[in-house]
């Protein structure tokens, strides 16, 4: 159990500094991307800024990132050996495309009067797509283990392996671009949220200018979610239909099955208190037809079903969030072309703040539906996860250590960041 | 094909060895010196610190896709070592970033200094400890029996550690060479060739140690290496370039002072690697992990030459790229 938390901890940390790391130098792309075409030099200053903040989010996430790579091992070393040479190659390729973002990185970085121009702005568009590429590719490991895929498994062996297959297997394609478009959304209203705090204390026009860039990237992505989300769900519904059912806490399995939007799930008494029910919408969300069956989880022994309440309340969080997410999409949209008086105002302000930490919490909870969801498997039907722990005793103490290493960074990463906006304050006031 | 990924794993952790070893060295070195001489070194080795963690990623991936049972066995027997190295790698990273972009104040600055100092240190020498105990043999595959000589006493030896301190002294001579070749003060070159020579003379004498540890710890490395000529001549081609060096570091030719440290550190590489080859990790009583039988099927083999071969032409020409622009354009530019 200490393995798994040890795990989340390390994965839910990294999953935060690597989307950043992945979405910002978008924006930073966008702010000097304008100054290029305007001259007005508070996008320059933007762009500086910003590319500090991903300097500083890059070399956390990449040290994190070297250290999973360990702790992988470390923690599951059956799992490795023998998925190791199955899901490596996405691995490989991570690695070429993480290897470009760290160099285009550090030319964009040191590179302001030593480059031409144009080639500095290219250097970080590169950053901005090795980085999504990485990501990708990163999720396509994790998909494998949702959806095993390029080998045939012989008495606990894996033979006739196909990394091709293994890379492209089915769950990839749906959980990479729910994951992509989920980092630019919750990372887009997080900084947007920030700026969003700031402008409303100091109007400053280079706030104003960030939380535009930030808010378009955003909403776009807060747009799209639902529909990515959609699709994901159906292929979990194809490929784990133990895990939709856990989503929903849907025990029997039968047709026109209802939604079930919140509640108290009981595992034991099978049945969810409090919730409210939509009829046929499950079906649908599952198959596209409101008449269709679902599995409800009675059709699998109990002891290969998820942990039920926290996949459970980790979708309702999830689904929850990126709803009003998309409704402050339409907002700024509707802000943008018709009512501009609007993101002047103070409540839009003030609502933008509230929504800062919410992309990350839904983040967050979609990354333990899928984890927690795949439980009690590591890999989905074929290997389970305490079946892969490492032999060592006493990993609880390796749970600690790096629980605190991770809680110190996290705190001064904050820390680092606030006073980086002092910094840009003291120029401006 | 499992002899060409072995080899571009040798590869990358002589790139990891010399170029991440110029960088963690930097902080060995910055504990070894003060004030101004301190600031020089971080200075020298700033703009590309970022990229050198990918070559040690490289060698943790090459391992877990082609040679699965050294990645597992390593991580499980020496666990508490690597996560030591690890928790280093999270403390030094960190803090150089934060001490880089942190606004410009003396106490939060000296306090991110000696974290990186330190851990630098840490790090280093744990990472020798943990390829002390790959070398050495005295990890079991019986996880079972107690604690202590499970998971403690393959790495917790006089030879461990002692390949402990030759990799803190090897770290922190490519980081002097590195830096004696990166600046222009004649005072400061003076004085970062005279660190450089004191941790020659050190390396060498640690390195004989090295060798009598292996003794005193049951395994004969001298008779192993007496027995591979490989060894033999990659050994003596360092040493006799240690003349050279010495007198490069006086007659201050940057490029050669470079290539020679290089080149050493590679025959030390090639060295140890020539004594136990075709073993990848050596294991108490004899069932040492080959590199044929940790070897991944054909397949894999073949898909992850052909994954690291796209990755090198798109890094190499980039990498070159990150180098002219900040090395040989303009020296003595500032680098912010």
């Amino acid at each position: 159990m200490a393995a798994r938390m040890q795990m989340g901890v390390s994965l839910g940390f990294h999953i935060i500094f690597a989307s950043i790391g992945m979405v910002m130098p978008w924006f930073m792309f966008v702010a000097e991307w304008k100054w290029l075409r305007t001259n007005n030099p508070v996008y320059l200053d933007l762009a500086k800024a910003w590319s500090k903040g991903v300097a500083i989010f890059f070399a956390v996430g990449a040290v994190s990132g070297t250290v999973l790579s360990f702790e992988l091992g470390m923690l599951w070393p059956t799992f490795m050996e023998h998925a190791g040479p199955i899901f490596g190659m996405p691995f490989s390729w991570e690695g070429t495309a993480f290897f470009l973002e760290a160099i285009a990185l550090g030319l964009f970085l040191y590179g302001w009067n030593r480059l031409n121009k144009r080639v500095h702005l290219y250097t970080g568009l590169v950053v901005g797509i090795a980085g999504v590429l990485s990501g990708i590719f990163v999720i396509s490991a994790n998909a494998w283990m949702n959806a095993p895929a390029g080998f045939d498994w012989v008495n606990g062996h894996a033979e006739n392996i196909d990394p091709v297959k293994a890379m492209f297997n089915k769950a990839w394609f749906s959980q990479a671009h729910h994951m992509t478009i989920a980092a630019f959304s919750a990372t887009g209203f997080a900084v947007a949220g920030i700026h969003a705090i700031l402008y409303l204390k100091n109007k400053l026009e280079i706030h104003k200018k960030a939380l535009t860039i930030a808010l378009a990237f955003a909403s776009v992505a807060a747009i799209l979610q639902p529909l990515s989300g959609d699709h994901a769900a159906k292929n979990v519904a194809k490929l784990q239909p133990a895990k939709l059912a856990a989503f929903e806490s849907h025990f029997e399995t039968q047709e026109k099955a209802p939604l079930i939007i919140g509640g108290i799930p009981n595992e034991e008494k099978r049945e969810v208190k409090y919730a409210i029910k939509l009829p046929g919408f499950l079906s649908f969300l599952a198959h596209g037809d409101f008449n269709a069956e679902v599995k409800g989880l009675e059709e699998f022994p109990e002891e290969e079903w998820p942990p039920v309440p926290i996949t459970h309340y980790s979708f309702q969080i999830m689904v929850g969030i990126g709803m009003f997410l998309m409704l402050i999409a339409f907002l700024f949209l509707a802000g943008t072309f018709k009512w501009k008086h609007w993101l002047e105002k103070n409540w839009w302000l003030k609502l933008l703040f509230v929504a800062t930490p919410l992309g990350f919490i839904a983040l967050e909870a979609g990354w333990i539906v899928t984890e927690v969801g795949r439980q009690p498997w590591i890999i989905y039907g074929i290997m389970k996860t305490k079946d892969s722990l490492t032999p060592m005793p006493g990993i609880q103490y390796t749970f600690y250590t790096v629980s605190a290493v991770y809680l110190i960074l996290t705190f001064i990463v904050t820390w680092l960041l606030s006073r980086q906006i002092k910094l840009l304050h003291a120029k401006y006031l | 094909m499992a002899e060409i990924n072995l080899i571009i794993l040798i590869i990358c952790l002589l790139l990891y060895v010399i170029l991440g070893g110029a960088d963690f060295g930097g902080g060995i070195l910055e504990l070894l010196t003060r004030g101004k001489a301190s600031q020089i070194v971080s200075k020298a080795i700033a703009p590309i610190w970022e990229a050198n963690h990918v070559w040690l990623i490289l060698v943790v991936v090459i391992l877990f896709v082609g040679f699965p049972s050294v990645y597992s066995t390593v991580l499980t027997a020496l666990h508490i070592p690597v996560l030591l190295s690890l928790l280093g790698i999270i403390f030094r990273g960190s803090a150089f970033t934060f001490r880089h972009y942190d606004i410009d104040e003396e106490r939060p600055k000296a306090i991110y200094s000696k974290i990186f100092q330190y851990s630098s240190l840490f790090t280093t020498f744990f990472l020798g400890v943990t390829l002390g105990a790959i070398i050495l043999g005295n990890i079991s595959l019986n996880y079972q029996q107690d604690f202590y000589t499970a998971f403690v006493l393959p790495w917790l030896n006089w030879f461990s550690l002692s390949m402990g301190v030759f990799m803190v002294l090897l770290f922190a001579f490519l980081a002097g060479i590195f830096t004696v070749s990166e600046i222009n003060d004649p005072q400061y070159i003076q004085y970062f060739s005279r660190i450089s020579r004191r941790l020659i003379v050190a390396l060498v004498v640690v390195g004989a140690l090295v060798f009598g540890a292996a003794q005193l710890n049951g395994h004969p490395l001298f008779f192993e290496f007496v027995h591979s000529p490989m060894s033999i001549v990659s050994i003596v081609l360092a040493t006799l370039a240690l003349p050279v060096l010495w007198y490069q570091l006086k007659r201050l030719n940057r490029v050669m002072l470079r290539l020679i440290a290089g080149f050493q550190t590679t025959m030390i590489v090639t060295g140890w690697f020539a004594i136990q080859f075709p073993v990848l990790v050596k294991i108490k009583d004899g069932a040492d992990i080959t590199m044929q039988s940790a070897a991944a099927p054909h397949a894999i083999q073949f898909h992850l030459f052909l994954a690291l071969l796209v990755g090198v032409l798109i890094i190499f020409p980039s990498m070159g790229y990150l180098y002219k622009v900040f090395k040989f354009d303009n020296p003595s530019a500032e680098n912010k």
